[in-house]
């Protein structure tokens, strides 16, 4: 290859990814008002079907890397793809949150964890093959009978997704009619950090 | 000006030798100022009057055309014929090129290539401009040679060379992970230039819930970080980018704390919501209609100063300690993908700012105003186009969010690093207790406004005039120096020495 | 297959929960394990947003939504206590493989 072309490969390559992630996810982060239908049609189901591809060949990813910062990058990549599945079902708070929450804080937290427990960036522990396959098997076996379940099921009134609601609404419910687990979840959250803390203290 | 002499070698090649004939590299480089502010005008013109196409094509030919149901993208979309009936009759022939813009995609595929162009342009300009800023404040000049008027053209010629590089990944480093790092910090910066509205119509997506949209954004970019210290297999990129994962994600905190006070201030989080509950003029700007938000709006300023890992909380790059702290291994293209991915998240952060607390896209003269230039021409274009230059659009925006990010440069070459234990102190001491207080009181300031009580609404009105003016104050004392230094410049700043090129 | 349905949704989530439970089953490392656990409670958030957002009617639309945004700050709270005992079980042992995590065995 041309030593100009290497060059500027990766120049291109990160221009045109930014711009079709950017579109896709400009895209996938609902039209009009909040409260309209989600509207059906061909680039819906394209944008669905594209972005669930990439979820699970990132949970595919997950499994199957050797390397627990690759593994972590995987999970990153899915966490991206379901907040994108929640933009397309018009429950854009929601993938705010996932974002937030999943990719911005729980990811790195991992992250962390790999970094501070691990000795090199190359070492592989494997189970046995056997192990393995024996794994695979039931979960493609569990797979397979989880989608023909859901598949044949009928949802009565589930034919098309239903409008979005308004993040007000969500406010609303939290703090009237689930004012209790809100408090609690509060709560919990803080005796987390002081659990937390303790676990990491250094020994003196 | 001391003149240093150079022997001149006869054999020396003039450096930088140009391919125009002498009177038109004269006559450029006299033009070059009014050039360049025309360039200006003319995108500004360029972008104003597409968006108005954009706008006219979705709501009035849409609607003259008769067929107002047809908004889903692939059906039934309409014929040429009923695209003529809809505009006026002497532009008719531009229907071929009108006909795919009735496409909502391809009105979004161009709206996207314009964000990405805007998302290029910003942190080529601001590198610039941070080498122009710190120069003056070193009491030197900066770039001046490339491009030859104070080296505008320093900033393109710095891309180009960085592309053509050598693509270096280190040889233990896990190179995947090296490739990838610099795309997932660039992404983010670039989506979150789609929620962030610069104006009352021209916004790529007006989301319910962008305000936190682009705080998620700015918190993915951690992840980047992380990645490209770890994937150099360098004991100092490591470090590098540890602390810089802990300081990026620990001031995330008190800017939301921070960013929720406008929130609860106006009722939602929609950003083009606040921008408009804003559009009352100078006194009716959410920093200065509470004294808890206006305290908001200074450490919103702090928190995303060490959020962007910037100004006095650029430990993690400190290029005196760390070398380059996660950047340590990467050079050329990606290099540069980081510092564009930086520049545009400092602007983001400063266009958040500039809208939940100053007015966003409106001017210090009320909305209501407008009215009377509208009944004075009558509702054209014209009387738009003068209502969004006086009294609100995107200029505007784009203004006050230079000037913050111009404050950001401003800040990072006066003020002393600060030491990674001092920035987590700030933060989780400081700031943290300060946000949950102001939030606090916001709130209860904002629930007492609620309650019709003639005595708080006099309270109000007063400690929003006595807020104004001390911003205005603050504005007329910055006018009043920069001035000053401007008119006293020689005395102030000594000998600027200015090397003449060999031969030159 | 045009028109997106609940099932899509949900179809999605149980190969999202099969690739945690593969992972949890052939990891060594704990926190590999961790994260097969973070997408088996993705997969599940994710149908619980899918139900909220095609079944549900009236005053009670978003309650799946809500349910969902407590999971999520569980598993981050969930998250942040194992890697805390992942770290000091590196500190004691001076190694995170969880075959060799034995101690308490037999």
């Amino acid at each position: 290859m041309n030593v100009r072309v290497k060059r500027i490969f990766p120049a291109a390559v990160a221009m045109l990814v930014g711009l079709g992630s950017t579109t896709l996810t400009a895209l996938a982060a609902g039209s009009s008002a909040p409260t309209a239908a989600p509207p059906g049609g061909v680039l819906e189901a394209i944008m669905f079907y594209a972005v669930a591809i990439a979820t699970v060949v990132s949970a595919l990813g997950v499994c199957v890397s050797r390397n627990v910062v690759r593994m972590a990058v995987w999970l990153f990549l899915t966490l991206g793809s379901v907040a994108l599945l929640y933009f397309l079902l018009a429950a854009s708070f929601l993938g705010a949150i996932q974002l937030i929450i999943y990719a911005g804080g729980t990811l790195i937290l991992l992250v962390f964890g790999v970094m501070l427990t691990s000795k090199s960036p190359w070492v592989r522990w494997e189970a046995p093959k056997l192990e393995v396959l024996g794994a695979g098997v039931v979960c493609l076996a569990l797979f397979v009978t989880l989608s023909l379940v859901l598949c044949r099921a009928s949802w009565p009134g589930a034919e098309a997704a239903l409008p979005g609601a308004p993040v007000a609404d969500i406010g609303r419910r939290l703090l009237t009619a689930y004012v209790v687990p809100f408090e609690v979840a509060g709560v919990l959250l803080m005796i987390v950090m002081v659990g937390a803390a303790h676990l990491a203290r250094q020994e003196k | 000006m001391t003149q240093i002499s150079v022997p001149w070698h006869p054999k020396a090649r003039q450096v930088g030798r140009s391919f125009l004939p002498k009177w038109l590299e004269v006559l450029l480089l006299k033009l070059m100022g009014p050039i360049l502010i025309c360039a200006v005008i003319v995108t500004c013109l360029f972008v104003w009057a597409s968006n108005a196409l954009f706008l006219w094509v979705q709501t009035g030919l849409m609607e003259t055309a008769n067929d107002a149901a047809l908004t889903t993208y692939f059906s039934g979309p309409l014929t040429l014929a009923e695209i003529k009936t809809g505009m006026p009759g002497a532009l008719a022939w531009l229907a071929f090129a009108i006909w795919p813009l009735q496409f909502p995609l391809f009105r979004d595929v161009i709206s996207t290539t314009g964000v990405i162009i805007f998302f290029t342009i910003v942190p080529v300009f601001a590198i610039w401009w941070e080498r122009k800023v710190a120069g003056r404040i070193q009491s030197r000049l900066g770039p001046m040679r490339v491009g030859k008027w104070h080296g505008w053209a320093q900033s393109p010629a710095d891309g180009i060379k960085l592309i053509l590089k050598e693509d270096l990944v280190p040889d233990d480093a896990d190179r995947i992970l090296f490739r990838v790092a610099p795309y997932f910090a660039i992404i983010p910066s670039a989506a979150a230039f789609l929620a962030l509205p610069f104006g009352v119509t021209y916004v790529f997506r007006d989301l319910d819930v962008s305000l936190i949209f682009i705080l998620a954004l700015l918190g993915v970019e951690v992840v980047a970080v992380i990645l490209g210290g770890w994937a150099s297999n360098n004991k100092w990129s490591v470090y590098g980018g540890m602390r810089e994962a802990c300081q990026m994600i620990s001031y995330e905190i008190p800017m939301g704390m921070a960013l929720l006070v406008p929130v609860v201030c106006v009722g939602s989080l929609s950003l083009m919501d606040i921008g408009q509950a804003q559009s009352g003029g100078w006194f009716s700007w959410l920093a200065f209609s509470n004294p808890f938000a206006f305290l908001a709006f200074v450490s919103y300023f702090i928190a995303s100063l060490a959020s962007c890992k910037r100004a006095p909380f650029d430990l993690p790059e400190a290029e005196s300690e760390l070398v380059a702290g996660f950047l340590t291994e990467y050079s050329g293209f990606r290099w540069a993908l980081f510092f564009f991915a930086e520049y545009a998240a400092m602007f983001v952060v400063a266009g958040v700012l500039v809208i939940m607390f100053l007015g966003g896209w409106n001017s210090p003269l009320p909305l209501s105003w407008g009215d009377w230039v509208i009944s004075t021409i009558g509702d054209n274009w014209i009387a738009q186009g003068i209502n969004g230059i006086l009294f609100s659009g995107p200029l505007w925006f784009v203004t006050k969010a230079t000037f913050f990010l111009f404050v950001q440069l401003w800040v990072r070459w006066t003020l002393p690093r600060v030491r990674i234990d001092q920035v987590l102190y700030a933060c989780v001491q400081v700031l943290l207790p300060l946000t949950m207080v102001l939030l606090f009181g916001a709130t209860l300031w904002v629930w007492a406004s609620a309650s019709d009580s003639g005595a708080w609404a006099a309270v109000n009105g007063v400690v929003n005039v006595i807020l104004g003016l001390v911003g205005v104050m603050f504005v007329a004392g910055f006018v009043a120096i920069a001035a000053y230094g401007f008119y006293h410049r020689r005395r102030l700043v000594g000998n600027l020495v200015i090397d003449p090129l060999p031969g030159g | 297959m045009m028109t997106i349905g609940l099932s899509h949704y949900l179809v999605v989530a149980a190969a999202l929960f099969c690739a945690g439970i593969f992972t949890m089953m052939t990891k060594r490392n704990a926190i590999g394990i961790l994260i097969g656990v973070e997408l088996v409670l993705n997969s599940t958030v994710l149908n619980l947003v899918a139900f909220a957002c095609y079944l549900y009617r009236g005053a009670g639309k978003v309650d799946g939504q809500i349910f969902a945004i407590f999971v999520i700050v569980l598993a981050a709270a969930e998250a942040a206590i194992a890697v805390g005992i992942c770290i000091n079980l590196y500190k004691n042992w001076w190694t995170v493989d969880v075959d060799k995590a034995s101690t308490l065995q037999g």
